[in-house]
């Protein structure tokens, strides 16, 4: 099926308003300015009790304006998106850069690149029939329930949502996507006399529904959350210390996302408030790590053909083989810092300005073996699943907390332990890893990142690793 | 704002009207706008100036015992109608759910009194550009080793929210937010790297915001006391959690007798109503109906009266927080504690949370702690509202015989906070309200502290 494009008159407006309403951004001191166009539906059904007694739609619409100069940028945004709101917005936008001007502007590298097409759906989510989405639902009830009798409550959600957006830039630049996005999660509850514990389990992306029935992903999910649930029955409390830890491949990546990912992001190394700044060219991680962000990946939650200011989405190198190489970059900062334009530019939507943000962040594939890892661990902590994670960007130091661990005892999986917080020091904690896996594995597709307040989907990855030291933070000693 | 009152409770009701008119039995709509303003200014250039005006609507529909809620910010006729016969549509396919239904009309609000939360004192752009100034520069210029910011937000929003119904209830309530941050940057000599930390001020009126030199001096003195923190070693403590940090404790007291949590399973506080959580001298109250409050409204996301309830009294967990939903799960009346956000269902929410003061001072709380943690910053997600198990990385101060010793930083407490709730030792007198959550200075007996 052929990229679908968007065009100007889906927002019911023409190039001509456009034009005038850049015109009147672009004054002297304006480097840059952009419009930017969304109309969003979601769409979400919940379940509990087994049955699904919620269903809610919404649908948003509005154009934000933008414009920089130097270092300063002026926003103005209205969920209305006719002319004469456009020149109000514009109007605020030029507020701000009509005055006198800041740095001198450096000229972005621009590479061009063929328009990906990272997911072509041939339905589009929101022609979806309730009724399906109600079955899948179900579904998963059954299943769940099927697993243990000590399962006994389970609830789900399934949602969807379809971005249209488009962006025009005072560069003559117009260009539009269309975004799907969905996500299926389950949370099962056990009991066991006293004894009441949870597990959580979900996947999705940029896929079509059919991604949920195939390979028996909504019932594998469903399994998943109650095997949690029950396992966590049995855990016992965790260790506090330091502690040598592996980290299992997939969702345990978000250790990347926190720990590096977000103090690589330019906007904190341009202010110099990150802990990174100023590392460039140095080493941050043993030789055995090799750190990217990748927006190309066919149907990720966290990929994109376009970032929100319309560049393609690419591969960037973070970390080679230990080596701090690269920032992820919008167009404000790669062109105040003079470095290239990665095509992170994002926006949760048209209410919120442009940032520099992740995309799939993941570790390359190494050469060691999982068995040899965990073997070479004679007491340690095994982490398979987290929960969120939390980073300070500027001393470094982050959190994640493990949501399924096991200890290891004379380099065997042993008892499973209850959930644990884990810290460490960004600049530092990679630099801990000694073995890397071959067994590169992507999360299932939940990952959503906040930033100042703006939330958009990320995905991580993350073959099994092993880190000699990072305190853990449990409960017993 | 830039449609009255009277406009937006025509639209609000004529939509109650339309919906009837799709046979639906019962409905309710929210209409909401707001206008806001909000500068950041770094290193005292202004980086950015945001400018907003919004609007939305939600509405949900029964079908007897079906529905289903949708919104939208497109307001034109068409749309509306499509919203329409979309929603009613849509409640059509989801399964019956006995307890779902508008509140009892009597239980609804029959006044409305004014709360004091709408100041319409305009702040312009240049004075807003100012404050945030001001405050920045205060902290830049508190000490030579505040190198660079993170910038100072400045904002102002004025909004208003029409709740109609078709018992036939229609509420108009509006309020307006000033907020003032700064987020400045220590960098100290040697290895003792950086650190950022923040103030803030948030008020209903304009003139109830802190000076801005002030919160610039306490961002700066907060930043610069966390230079060269260190690690300790992993050990049992007592805990004191600064008003801030307390904070947290009271959200997620607030998750845990949230109503939803309850019904589905999922709270540690199952089955404990009418038992002592905490000592005799811990009391929790919610009120919705202070005056000039942040959390403060006069009605709450379903119509029904906002009010006074205590969750802990003097240690007994005395209320949960409901809905009329989750109160029919539990066999309970709603405490008026629904919030909405437009077109989703109602949800729980604490109005105005906040433990009663003690009669100690923190300076006393300190001095009574031979070895422990002083904890002023928490991060992380490690809190499992099932069991109560946490885990979470902190940093503060290590006290050592009654004072603040050195900064802390990269350890975690564990405990759990069924445990934590009965270990409360002392409560504070410094009760401050600097949002919808207050509490004073906390000590907890003891907790795990995870270092090196």
């Amino acid at each position: 099926m052929s990229r679908q494009v968007v065009k100007l008159e889906q927002f019911a407006l023409e190039e001509r308003e456009v034009e005038q309403a850049l015109a009147r951004v672009n004054v002297r001191a304006v480097d840059y300015a952009d419009i930017y166009f969304e109309s969003t539906i979601s769409e979400s059904v919940s379940m509990e009790e087994g049955i699904v007694k919620r269903a809610v739609k919404s649908i948003s619409q509005g154009a934000g304006v933008r414009a920089t100069a130097g270092e300063k940028t002026g926003f103005a945004y209205s969920d209305e998106v006719s002319p004469r709101d456009l020149e109000i917005a514009a109007e605020t936008a030029r507020y701000i850069a009509d005055s006198p001007k800041g740095d001198v502007p450096v000229p972005v590298t621009h590479r061009p690149t063929a328009p990906h097409n990272l997911y072509p759906l041939e339905q589009p989510l929101t022609g979806i029939a309730t009724q399906e989405r109600v079955d899948l639902l179900n579904l998963i009830d059954q299943e769940a329930r099927r697993y243990d009798p000590r399962i006994t409550k389970v609830m789900a959600s399934f949602n969807t949502e379809q971005k249209m957006m488009l962006v025009a830039t005072t560069e003559g630049l117009r260009a539009g996507d269309v975004q799907p996005l969905s996500r299926l999660q389950v949370t099962c509850i056990a009991e066991e006399g006293n004894n009441r514990q949870s597990g959580t389990f979900g996947g999705g992306g940029r896929v079509a529904f059919s991604f949920y029935h195939e390979q028996d992903r909504a019932k594998s999910y469903a399994r998943e959350a109650a095997r949690q649930a029950i396992l966590n029955l049995g855990a016992v409390d965790a260790p506090a210390g330091i502690l040598p830890v592996v980290l299992a491949g997939g969702w345990p990546g978000i250790l990347l996302h926190e720990a590096v990912g977000h103090g690589l992001e330019a906007d904190f190394n341009r202010k110099k408030t990150s802990a990174f700044s100023n590392l460039l060219g140095q080493r941050v991680a043993s030789e055995v790590c090799t750190i990217v962000d990748d927006g190309t990946l066919p149907s990720r939650r966290g990929s994109l053909n376009i970032d929100d200011e319309g560049m393609p989405t690419t591969r960037t190198v973070l970390i080679e083989e230990g080596i701090l190489c690269g920032y992820i970059t919008d167009r404000l900062n790669a062109r105040l810092m003079g470095i290239p334009l990665t095509g992170n530019g994002r926006r949760e939507d048209f209410r919120s300005l442009v940032l520099p943000r992740m995309t799939n962040t993941f570790m390359l594939a190494g050469q060691s073996e999982p068995e040899d890892i965990l073997r070479s661990v004679k007491k340690g902590l095994y982490a398979v699943s987290f929960g969120g994670g939390q980073v300070d960007i500027t001393n470094g130091k982050f959190v994640f907390s493990a949501s399924e661990a096991y200890l290891i005892e004379d380099g065997k999986v042993t008892k499973p332990v209850k959930g644990a917080t884990l810290i460490g020091s960004g600049p530092d904690v990679l630099k801990q890893v000694s073995m890397v896996g071959h067994d590169l594995q992507l999360d299932s597709g939940i990952g959503t990142c906040g930033k100042e307040g703006q939330s958009v989907p990320v995905g991580v990855g993350l073959p099994t690793i092993r880190i000699d030291e990072i305190t853990v933070g449990g409960t017993s000693t | 704002m830039h449609e009255s009152a009277e406009v937006l409770k025509t639209l609000a009701a004529d939509l109650v009207d339309r919906v009837k008119a799709h046979g639906a039995t019962e409905a309710d709509v929210l209409v909401a706008e707001g206008d806001s303003v909000s500068v950041q200014v770094r290193l005292s250039a202004v980086d950015r100036l945001s400018k907003a005006r919004e609007k939305s609507l939600g509405i949900r529909v029964f079908f007897g015992k079906r529905s289903a809620s949708a919104s939208t910010s497109d307001f034109s006729d068409t749309s509306l109608k499509q919203l329409v016969a979309d929603t009613c549509a849509l409640a059509k396919t989801v399964a019956e759910d006995k307890m779902s239904g508008l509140p009892e009309q009597a239980a609804l609000a029959t006044d409305v009194p004014d709360l004091d939360l709408y100041d319409p004192t305009a702040m312009p752009v240049e004075e807003t550009i100012d404050v945030a100034q001001r405050a920045e520069r205060a902290a830049m210029d508190a000490d030579p080793r505040i190198t660079n910011s993170e910038g100072a937000e400045c904002g102002s929003a004025y909004g208003a929210v029409v709740l109609a119904n078709t018992h036939g209830f229609v509420g108009y309530n509006r309020s307006s937010r000033f907020s003032l941050s700064v987020a400045p940057v220590a960098e100290g000599p040697d290895d003792q790297g950086m650190q950022r930390d923040y103030w803030y001020t948030v008020s209903r009126k304009r003139h109830e915001l802190e000076e801005p030199e002030s919160v610039g001096r306490i961002a700066a003195d907060r930043t610069l006391r966390r230079l060269g923190a260190r690690k300790v070693g992993t050990q049992r403590v007592p805990v004191i959690f600064d008003p801030e940090m307390a904070c947290s404790l009271l959200g997620h007291l607030a998750s845990a007798v949230s109503g939803y949590a309850l019904y589905k399973g999922a709270s540690f506080l199952q089955g404990q109503l009418g038992k002592p959580i905490a000592p005799k001298y811990v009391s929790v109250e919610d009120n919705g109906r202070m005056p000039g409050k942040i959390g403060s409204r006069p009605f709450d996301g379903e119509g029904l009266p906002t009010r006074k309830t205590m969750i802990l009294d003097q240690g007994v967990l005395s209320s949960y927080l409901l809905d009329t939903y989750s109160g029919r799960k539990l066999g309970m009346a709603s405490t008026g504690n629904a919030s909405r956000s437009i077109g989703d269902n109602p949800a729980v929410s604490p109005t105005n949370l906040f433990f009663h003061p003690g009669d100690v001072s923190p300076e006393e709380i300190i001095r009574s702690v031979t070895q422990g943690l002083y904890v002023t910053e928490l991060i992380g997600f490690g809190v499992n509202m099932v069991t109560g198990d946490y885990s979470r990385g902190a940093s503060g101060f290590w006290i050592e015989n009654g004072e603040l010793a050195y900064p802390v930083e990269e350890v975690t407490i564990a405990g759990n906070l069924k445990q934590m709730f009965q270990d409360i030792e002392s409560i504070g007198n410094d009760l401050v309200f600097r949002g919808k959550l207050a509490s004073p200075t906390i000590r907890i007996r003891d907790m795990m502290v995870g270092g090196h």
